[in-house]
């Protein structure tokens, strides 16, 4: 039956043809259904390892200990312990090799994120030591007196 | 007695015959589709605690240097809100630059309130639910969002088309478009920390303690005993996508 109606016809077959053959090389091996079936789990397996493959920056303070244990030990003995040190040192990614140095962060909104008073009655906010920024000598950085390591005036804790 | 383009042409046309089923079989493979949903040993789950919060915004500040979320575009994978709620009834809340650089001054949203006048003030870091039920998932026409088996749902950036349906879908308003990658972007676990048996940047630079991660199919484990024996809440649980980020001490006005 050659007919001038089937024509079109096999015309969007073909292209239909195409479009799925193209398909079969583009789309990856691994581009299906997995565990959580169709509706959540259609996807690129193989992306997983690439967001596990992602690169750690930071390595949290027991990374620092073993190369500045002065700096690690003296901490722990005040109530700044419970910070990290990347907190205010910037990540360390691969340092002492990347970067060289850490930076350090000695200004006063670095303190002041905990340490500046706010009446806030349902927080652990208003359990801290905290001054009033407006009033407590307000053109210095707060490491000019405090040293970080040790922070309170009168040396260590207990 | 065939001739030599009629050989030609059957040929051509046999062999599109055979290879359409072959690739197109994988569309729809009904053994695929009932996959077990219950072969999943690991289930990522998130804790906050709204009373340890202190708004130090340090969370905020290590998510975006270990995610590589521009620090100073005004996106972010989690941010800290702040709820000053005043005796008069007014709810007053703000999350400036996402609380990257914590708060340091009782100016909710601008507006300077007595000490007197504060009923109750506190704090709520917030950060992708990863739902049971993603949302985002369902609408996402490509699959390049998706829920890994342990239940985290990640955004593959090479299949992302950026259409945006999933910003949309999102009740809790956590994704938004990457500035550099100008894909979908969420928080997901720090899916290369945890999956290497690290705890997640924002769980490790909190002082406080107020966000905790586990795996809460473990049975010892500290996060699945609280959210299983302590009274705990999720956000918007009426939208049934069951969020796998549980609150303490979450107040009304937190929505």
């Amino acid at each position: 039956m050659k007919s001038h109606v089937l024509r079109p016809l096999y015309v969007v077959i073909g292209i239909i043809a195409l479009v799925l053959i193209i398909r079969g090389f583009i789309v990856p091996k691994d581009f299906g259904v997995y565990d959580r079936g169709y509706m959540y789990s259609w996807y690129r397996k193989s992306n997983e390892d690439e967001w596990k493959a992602f690169k750690v920056k930071h390595r949290s303070s027991e990374y620092c200990k073993d190369c500045h244990t002065d700096k690690y030990s003296s901490i722990m003995q005040t109530p700044h312990a419970i910070i990290q040190c990347e907190n205010c040192h910037d990540p360390a990614i691969d340092h002492p090799e990347n970067p060289p140095k850490l930076s350090i962060n000695k200004s006063r909104e670095q303190c002041l994120r905990c340490h500046s008073y706010l009446p806030y009655p349902t927080s652990n906010r208003a359990n801290i030591k905290a001054i009033d920024p407006d009033n407590h000598n307000p053109d210095i950085e707060c490491v000019m007196c405090h040293n970080p390591h040790k922070p309170s005036l009168e040396g260590f804790k207990k | 007695m065939i001739t030599r383009r009629d050989f030609i042409k059957y040929s051509l046309q046999g062999a599109a015959a055979i290879a359409i089923p072959a690739l197109t079989i994988e569309i729809l493979n009904p053994s695929k589709l009932f996959a077990s949903k219950d072969t999943k040993k690991v289930r990522w789950g998130f804790l906050v605690d709204t009373q340890k919060c202190v708004g130090c915004g340090f969370c905020v500040r290590a998510c975006k240097l270990e995610n590589e979320v521009p620090y100073d575009a005004n996106v972010s994978r989690t941010w800290v809100e702040r709820y000053v709620v005043t005796k008069d009834g007014r709810v007053l809340t703000d999350s400036p630059k996402a609380a990257r650089d914590g708060f340091t001054r009782n100016d909710p949203a601008g507006i300077n309130i007595k000490k007197g006048d504060i009923e109750k003030a506190f704090f709520v870091p917030k950060l992708c639910n990863q739902c049971e039920n993603p949302p985002c998932v369902q609408v996402c026409p490509v699959g390049a969002t998706y829920q890994a088996s342990d239940g985290v749902v990640l955004v593959d950036r090479k299949w992302c088309i950026g259409c945006g349906y999933c910003i949309m879908a999102c009740p809790y308003g956590v994704r938004f478009f990457h500035p550099v990658y100008r894909t979908a972007e969420k928080c997901n676990f720090c899916y290369h920390r945890i999956t290497k048996g690290m705890k997640t940047a924002c769980v490790q630079a909190c002082p406080f303690g107020a966000r905790l991660i586990g795996n809460i199919s473990d049975p010892n484990d500290e996060v699945g005993r609280i959210i299983r024996t302590e009274r705990v809440t999720v956000l918007k649980d009426e939208y049934g996508t069951k969020p796998q980020v549980y609150y303490r001490g979450l107040s009304k006005e937190v929505r």
